[in-house]
């Protein structure tokens, strides 16, 4: 055990003396690390995140970082946070504001303690409150004195202090290199509150740092410093135990949606047996998606990173005619430059997956920050009539499935197929219970080969023309963006087959075939329905079980996976209820979409603040429209 | 898949004629556009690559020259403005058996597409980019284009353009390609010669052809194709030989005291003074005096391989790579990477 005697005094502990702690029973819990972005706050929460997954709770995290890289030390633009939302049941999002709140300067606490609830915990690094950081952070008197955090339980550590006296005994540490161990105390004092168990994160550090002895070693103590102080020290009384979850057996990882994605494209692959060829241009979010496929190699993957967003497209495109998998991805001002070889890709019935990881816009907008304003880019945002599959996961894991059904659309169907990620999936993690490799769909990528009766704009029972790949002996053909006669694809003018190929293409992708929409309607009898698509799977689900549970009233869910073509039974699900609720991350895009196919009255919720819908806003949002004394029923 | 050489069969030897490039379409330029004279050339010269068209791909963007790949009995891809060099790219770094051929224009390679050919060139892709070459819009009827001469009077400059135009060969030694020549359309010899040294070239081979617009722009390049003064005009540049022109070779291009070239009478400075080509120099500075020997096609000018040096081409040898890795993938691999990193169970 660590010796803490030296920090007693300033804690106003009597003694090291170990009483027995008491140990509170909680169902679900809210922790947010936050600190400078230098402060190492993202890797102390997806370390937290591992040991959390292996005691078998269900979570859900969260990172939330500035868009510059460095932005100065101390201010607030530079704080970078990660939470993390962990439960004895089955929950779907990061949770609306955090239990307990790890502060490592004033900028840290002045950003985020406003969304902590009243009465939560905040754990400071006393050691950071200087007068130069607060100053830095805008504070003009110290919080931690002046009584403004009266409402919340208040726990002073002087982590830097300790960590760099935890440190001393390591030969060749410099007191700088000690103190940015600090992140680590602050993991080791939180896994201690919540029981989490030390091994996962001893073993990192040891694997992580194996090459540098020392660092292992002043990480390890800094580490177990944190924990020992949690233990010993009296400043804290009572920790905490959650629970396992129950879950379904198998074998879970934790996963978000960039890795989600990442895994999916790599199973369409093996599943198609074609080769992966992803080009795209730097650009946040999206970048992590390039950054997670260029390490697939050795299993055939294809990374390209063009000069431009342009030319990432069309290379996946030639990539495609030349019989690959194209993919290119991209976030909200990528699409804009993309939109042209898209609609390439529309006339030259090809397979294209496009990945949008949607930011907050217009413009440069908010690069880090989530939102789900480019639906109607996706479904019409090309000149003339070009129609295309939309499809949007749902969950970091969903990313997975739809990762592969976008390929499957896209090569059964010969089409491009923009597949609707966002910020919020990218970077939020989940566990994932593992798919049985044996289950996942083959996708028979059909190429032509026979030259009798070639021809290129033929049509097969989907509508979908030949793939016919440079090469094949006998089916050389040209192919391009002038209208093409039906069946030859000779260049055509022809007023009539320019209609009939401009319905064609849209009833190629008309007759695309999707699953029908699920409704969750525990008794059947609800009176209010509310239809999400995207991200807001989590808040939606989260807010309808718990006014169910809590308040018993009656609502029914229902979620899109498919936004083009819609499922055939959009139409009968909006029509069944009374009162139908459309939460969106936008202005109210889809819900226009519902209102002009189906002629109904829907009534739309929308939040525009770069940040997730809670599930506090979806509850309100629910109980507004229903109330509680008659169930809600019908 | 086997890598693309770009010579003929050895013992195995494919009878290909004009004809077996030659599409059904009807061509559609303007009577008397140079663009035909390019056609047949090309059509003349594919059967002596000895590559069956099945294995041969053209690539072109918009504009007049776009429409070249709908007369190629090969494989096609007609893309949008500008990015023929990024989906050629695409194709030719995944499929190394393939001979990838771009043909684009001065508006479509050098000012909607100028970012995608000096990567193109940069990144050494297997591609033969044809850039034919009219200083003019000829498709969108007649607007001046980033190789019009300043001054240009056109729709779209009545007062004349302010514009300084690219010199495309200089901006191709720019962008670091490794091989880089021009001709002229109707020199059907020399291009068939330039043709052939940019298909033998492995990487991008980049090559300008001066090609008359009849129509909008006409006679822009007669000091190099008309009778009477191309004999004049035309520098030819030889690897390894002393660089002469003129109709009897009197004259030459030799270095001046000040270091500079300039173009001399073989009288005056005596042949032993004249400067010899190398084309294979690393260095570009030469290929670069030489681009610019001449402001414009205006009076001598030279054709010919400015450049032609070896890199490593892009991405071919790692697509054989990788269509092996792949080929070797299965469910259990798959499933390795699904279950990378922590995993628990739940029993």
């Amino acid at each position: 055990m660590f010796d803490h005697s030296g920090t007693e005094a300033r804690l106003g502990a009597a003694s090291p003396v170990m009483e027995e702690k008491t140990v509170e029973k909680l169902d679900r819990v809210v922790v947010r690390f936050a600190g400078d972005s230098g402060d190492g706050m993202q890797l102390t929460g997806s370390r937290f995140t591992d040991a959390t997954a292996v005691v078998g709770n269900d979570l859900a995290t969260l990172p939330d970082f500035p868009a510059e890289i460095r932005a100065p030390a101390g201010t607030p633009h530079g704080v970078s946070a990660f939470q993390i939302h962990f439960a004895s049941r089955d929950i779907l999002t990061p949770g609306d504001s955090p239990n307990v709140l790890v502060a490592m300067n004033p900028a840290a606490l002045i950003t985020q303690v406003g969304s902590l609830d009243k009465g939560g915990t905040v754990i400071v690094n006393e050691d950071g409150f200087t007068d130069h950081n607060l100053r830095k952070a805008g504070y003009t008197t110290n919080p931690l004195e002046d009584g403004s955090l009266d409402d919340y339980q208040v726990f002073r550590v002087p982590m830097t202090s300790m960590t760099v006296r935890a440190t001393e005994h390591i030969e060749g540490i410099s007191s700088k290199d000690a103190a940015r161990c600090k992140n680590l105390f602050a993991l080791g004092l939180v896994s201690w509150m919540y029981g989490r168990p030390t091994e996962p994160s001893v073993h990192w550090i040891e694997r992580k740092f194996a090459d540098k002895p020392q660092l292992r070693d002043a990480n390890l103590a800094a580490f177990r410093a944190g924990y020992n102080f949690g233990e010993t020290a009296e400043l804290l009384a009572v920790h905490y135990e959650v629970e396992p979850a129950p879950a379904p057996p198998g074998t879970y990882r934790n996963i978000n949606g960039t890795q989600a994605l990442a895994c999916g494209l790599i199973a369409a692959s093996v599943q198609s047996g074609l080769q992966l060829f992803y080009a795209s241009y730097p650009i946040t979010p999206a970048s992590e998606l390039l950054h997670a496929l260029s390490r697939y190699r050795r299993l055939g993957v294809r990374t390209v990173q063009g000069e431009d967003e342009i030319a990432a497209a069309n290379m996946s495109l030639g990539a495609s005619f030349a019989g690959h998998l194209g993919v290119t991805a991209t976030s909200g001002p990528g699409m804009d430059l993309k939109a042209e070889t898209i609609g390439l890709a529309v006339a030259l019935e090809l397979p294209l997956v496009v990945i949008d990881v949607q930011r907050a816009g217009p413009s440069t907008g908010m690069p880090t920050k989530t939102e789900a304003a480019d639906l109607l880019m996706a479904l019409y945002g090309r000149h003339g009539e070009s129609p295309l599959p939309v499809v949007a996961p749902r969950t970091p894991a969903d990313c997975f499935d739809m990762a592969i059904e976008a390929a499957r659309i896209a090569i059964t169907h010969r089409t491009p197929v923009i597949l609707l990620s966002d910020t919020f999936l990218a970077n939020s993690s989940e566990p994932w219970r593992l798919p049985d490799v044996s289950s996942l769909p083959t996708i028979d990528p059909n190429f032509a080969t026979d030259p009798s009766g070639f021809f290129p704009y033929a049509r097969d029972e989907h509508l979908a023309r030949p793939w016919a790949v440079p090469g094949t002996p006998g089916l050389r053909h040209r192919i391009g963006g002038l209208e093409k006669e039906d069946v030859t694809g000779n260049i055509s003018y022809d007023p009539a087959n320019h209609d009939h190929m401009t319905r064609l293409r849209a009833e190629r992708v008309e007759r695309v075939a999707v699953p029908d929409i699920e409704v969750d309607d525990p008794d059947g009898d609800a009176s209010l329905l509310v239809v999400g698509w995207g991200s807001s799977y989590g808040a939606i689900q989260g807010a309808a079980r718990r006014v169910r549970r809590e308040r018993g009233v009656k609502v029914a869910t229902a979620h899109i996976r498919h936004l083009y073509p819609l499922p055939g039974n959009t139409g009968e699900v909006l029509r069944s209820y009374e009162r139908v609720l459309v939460p969106e991350m936008n202005l109210g895009q889809l819900v226009k979409v519902l209102r002009a196919e189906f002629l109904v009255d829907l009534e739309s919720y929308t939040k525009i603040d770069g940040l997730p819908i809670l599930t506090r806003d979806m509850m309100e949002q629910i109980l507004t429209r229903v109330s509680s004394s008659n169930g809600g029923g019908r | 898949m086997k890598r693309n050489g770009h010579s003929s069969n050895g013992g195995d030897v494919l009878k290909l004629t004009k004809a077996d490039f030659s599409s059904d379409q009807e061509t559609r330029w303007c009577p008397g556009c140079g663009d035909y004279a390019v056609l047949a050339a090309v059509q003349s010269f594919m059967p002596e690559l000895g590559i069956p068209p099945d294995r041969i791909v053209f690539v072109t963007g918009i504009g007049c020259a776009g429409r070249f790949v709908y007369y190629m009995d090969t494989y096609g891809m007609h893309g949008i403005h500008g990015r023929a060099p990024a989906l050629a790219t695409g194709v030719a770094s995944s499929r190394p058996d393939l001979s990838v051929w771009v043909v684009t224009g001065d508006g479509d390679a050098l000012s909607i597409g100028g970012n995608h050919l000096i990567h193109a060139l940069r990144r050494n892709v297997q591609l033969k980019i044809l850039l034919f070459n009219n200083q003019i819009y000829g498709l969108t009827k007649g607007q001046y284009s980033p190789t019009s001469e300043e001054g240009k009077v056109t729709k779209s400059t009545p007062f004349g353009s302010q514009d300084h135009p690219f010199n495309p060969v200089s901006l191709a030694l720019g962008a670091e390609a490794t091989f880089v020549a021009r001709t002229v359309d109707t020199d059907k010899p020399h291009m068939a010669e330039t043709l052939r040294a940019a298909a033998a070239h492995d990487g991008a081979a980049f090559v300008e052809i001066y090609q008359n617009c009849n129509v909008f722009n006409d006679g822009a390049f007669d000091a190099l194709r008309a009778k009477g003064q191309k004999e004049l005009n035309q520098i030819r540049l030889e690897h390894g030989r002393a660089i002469r022109f003129g109709a009897d070779g009197e004259r030459g291009v030799a270095r001046g005291p000040d270091g500079r070239l300039r173009l001399v009478d073989v009288a005056d400075v005596g042949k032993d003074a004249l400067l010899v080509h190398d084309a294979h120099r690393q260095e570009p500075s030469l290929a670069f005096e030489l681009a610019h020997l001449s402001a414009r096609p205006t009076g001598p000018t030279p054709i010919g391989v400015f450049r032609s040096v070896s890199r490593p081409v892009y991405g071919q040898e790692l697509a054989v790579e990788l269509e092996e890795a792949r080929s070797k993938v299965g469910p259990e691999e798959l499933e390795k990477v699904l279950h990378a990193g922590e995993t628990w169970t739940v029993s």
